[in-house]
């Protein structure tokens, strides 16, 4: 069953069509990825399914509805969260105060005064925030500020954000860029145990071949704005036009 | 206790004390010696430390938490206190409903004014709300004459209705009061050469100001505080983590809309009287001057602020120059001319000299203002320690870690 079905988008920016005619369609359960060269247009269409551009046209469907004209924090409360290519958490707070304002939102709702508990008290939260910062392994540093922080356990500190608030879709924009190799390995291995215990569907965007044929059950690839080939990892391996599109434009 | 951890409610006992205390504290010179002026402990001033500082406490709601920085908070002072005085003529001159009726319209003008200034984020809402700001200030000082008294202002006058109260004979002024105790009332206790006063007025905004504190303290240490905290730190974040921030900071705002209200309330429950000066941009500054100087986003830092700048305000300014005279006449007379030639333009009317010096001073100097300065110093002298423990132990355990700053 798809869970996520994109039919039809383009998205032009001025001269630049940014993306034709694209139809992808992710699979409950699985590790979908999105390749393609620099320019392809792959964050512009991650930009559509989160609501921070519209497509002139075409339709995004998540889970029976449409993702189109309803707000970033709208798409999050109905089951997509989203990992930045720049990790962006609170830079100011603890990591336990990073991973609790997500386990709140998703709790209480987009909007809710509360203002007379105390959050430390609120024992629900903070065990939970508490046990998925244990499972991502930053439990050790749960008091520390999270600008204080290398960039790889930021992106993690990001990932127990997003993982909190139990999504049923998880889109992750080049989660391994500017990791070492050991990083980029040991993110590889958290992706896949948190794939395995929780059945949750990722759609991920990536540059590094390793990562995604170690982690993608089925690869788009994107080229000029057109879904040019698609298909599971080994199948894609022989694909002269994805050759093609990685070695006419640019060596990736 | 009360539902705070153990060092909110240290802080919460010592602002107590404090405020209940401040007519001694604030009066540590004797009556009659020269430095009796540096006194602050008379009714007048001590009643605007702790209004002055509830209009501080609510502005670091807003500023503190989501950063959003108001030029136009004295508006809301302002419409507070016009509510105050129109409840003091229609009504009676009991303050409580004056009080309760200045936050209330408070509140419903910052949900107003927030609502369209909250469009707009970072330089832009703070030039919206100073613009409001300043569209308030000229409608009251001239086009709401009606309502407002224009550039006179309003005061309770004889033949006000004043429906609840009985009439006062002829000759008369009508004072405000609790429930019949006078908020001019004073008290003064003589004590070898010491006078110390201690005035209703200032006794009920005080313990209003601690409530106010209180509530505050909650807020920063709510879900919802929290909240706020993550609007300053990164927005975007926070929208693509299903939060709606709009009306997480409009809360803010009114928030701060209402504790701005409740001083303006006090303001007039102490000395029955409003003009639009009340309003003027130079008001709104001065409260962001009053929590930057004493730190933003801590707890106590804007009372300290506010208390700092009305001590300056009052007593600086009362300092001229024959007094510096008297004060160097000990000193040959070319270099007394010199001091108090250079003293002279930093007292007085030039008081305001030296708030801004001492305001450079505190950022660059003290980032985190007055409070950050101190936890900075404490934090420093206590790291110091720990690693000379460190060393003489040789272990290699890591340092604790503290909480973040408040």
């Amino acid at each position: 069953m798809a869970i996520l079905q994109v039919r039809n988008v383009s998205k032009r920016f001025g001269g630049l069509q940014a993306l034709n005619d694209v139809n992808l369609s992710v699979e409950k359960g699985t590790v979908h990825a999105i390749i393609g060269p620099n320019g392809a247009g792959k964050s512009t269409l991650l930009n559509c399914f989160v609501g921070r551009l519209i497509p002139d046209t075409g339709t995004v469907m998540f889970d029976g509805k449409s993702l189109l004209g309803i707000k970033p924090h709208q798409i999050n409360q109905i089951g997509v969260s989203r990992v930045f290519q720049t990790p962006e958490i609170f830079g100011d707070l603890t990591l336990l105060e990073n991973v609790m304002i997500p386990t709140f939102a998703h709790r209480d709702g987009a909007f809710k005064v509360n203002w007379w508990n105390r959050a430390d008290r609120e024992s629900d939260v903070q065990d939970h925030a508490e046990a998925i910062l244990q499972e991502i392994g930053l439990y050790e540093k749960r008091l520390e500020i999270a600008d204080s922080m290398s960039r790889g356990d930021k992106r993690r500190l990001e990932m127990a954000m997003c993982l909190s608030q139990d999504p049923k879709l998880l889109l992750l924009d080049e989660p391994t860029a500017g990791m070492s190799r050991a990083d980029t390995n040991a993110t590889i291995d958290l992706l896949k145990r948190l794939g395995e215990t929780r059945g949750l569907t990722k759609v991920i965007i990536e540059h590094d071949m390793h990562v995604v044929f170690s982690l993608a059950n089925y690869i788009s690839v994107l080229a000029q704005g057109t879904v040019i080939a698609e298909n599971t990892p080994e199948l894609i391996k022989g694909d002269p036009r994805v050759k093609e599109a990685y070695l006419g434009t640019e060596a990736e | 206790m009360f539902g705070l951890n153990r060092n909110d409610t240290l802080l919460l006992i010592v602002v107590a004390l404090l405020t209940m205390l401040a007519p001694f504290l604030l009066n540590p010179f004797p009556e009659g010696s020269s430095l009796a002026q540096f006194n602050g402990g008379y009714p007048d001033l001590m009643q605007r430390f702790v209004i002055f500082g509830i209009f501080a406490i609510g502005f670091n709601i807003l500023f503190g938490l989501t950063g959003y920085l108001s030029f136009g908070h004295a508006a809301f002072l302002g419409v507070g206190s016009y509510a105050a005085i129109w409840m003091m003529k229609l009504l009676t001159m009991n303050v409580i409903p004056a009080i309760i009726l200045s936050v209330i319209v408070a509140g419903l003008f910052s949900l107003l004014v927030g609502y369209i200034c909250l469009r707009r984020s970072g330089i832009y809402f703070s030039i919206l709300t100073l613009a409001f700001a300043q569209m308030s200030y000229a409608l009251a000082y001239s086009v709401l004459t009606p309502i407002t008294g224009g550039e006179t202002g309003l005061q309770p006058k004889l033949n006000d209705p004043r429906i609840l109260d009985a009439a006062v004979g002829s000759g008369v002024t009508p004072r405000a009061n609790l429930f019949g105790i006078e908020m001019g009332t004073s008290w003064q206790m003589d004590w070898n050469g010491w006078v110390f006063t201690f005035n209703a007025g200032y006794y009920l905004a005080a313990i209003i100001m601690l409530i106010a504190f209180y509530l505050s303290i909650r807020i920063f240490r709510s879900p919802f505080g929290l909240m706020l905290r993550a609007v300053k730190t990164n927005q975007n974040r926070l929208n693509y983590t299903g939060v709606n921030t709009k009306p997480y900071t409009l809360a803010a705002f009114v928030i701060s809309g209402m504790y701005a209200g409740l001083a303006g309330g006090l303001l007039v429950a102490m000395d029955t009287q409003v003009g639009p000066e009340r309003m003027f941009w130079t008001a709104s500054g001065e409260v962001v001057l009053m929590t930057i100087l004493g730190g933003v986003g801590t707890l106590i830092g804007p009372v300290l602020g506010a208390g700092l700048i009305k001590y300056m305000e009052n007593i600086l300014s009362k300092i001229n120059e024959s007094l510096l005279e008297a004060w160097f006449a000990f000193m040959p007379d070319a270099v007394s001319d010199v001091m108090v030639t250079l003293l002279s333009l930093f007292v007085g009317k030039g008081w305001h000299l030296t708030l801004g010096l001492l305001f450079m001073i505190v950022v660059i100097f003290l980032p985190g203002g007055l409070v950050g300065g101190l936890i900075g110093g404490g934090r420093r002298m206590f790291r110091s320690n720990d690693r000379k423990a460190t060393r003489k132990t040789k272990s290699n355990q890591t340092p604790p870690t503290s909480q973040t700053a408040e």
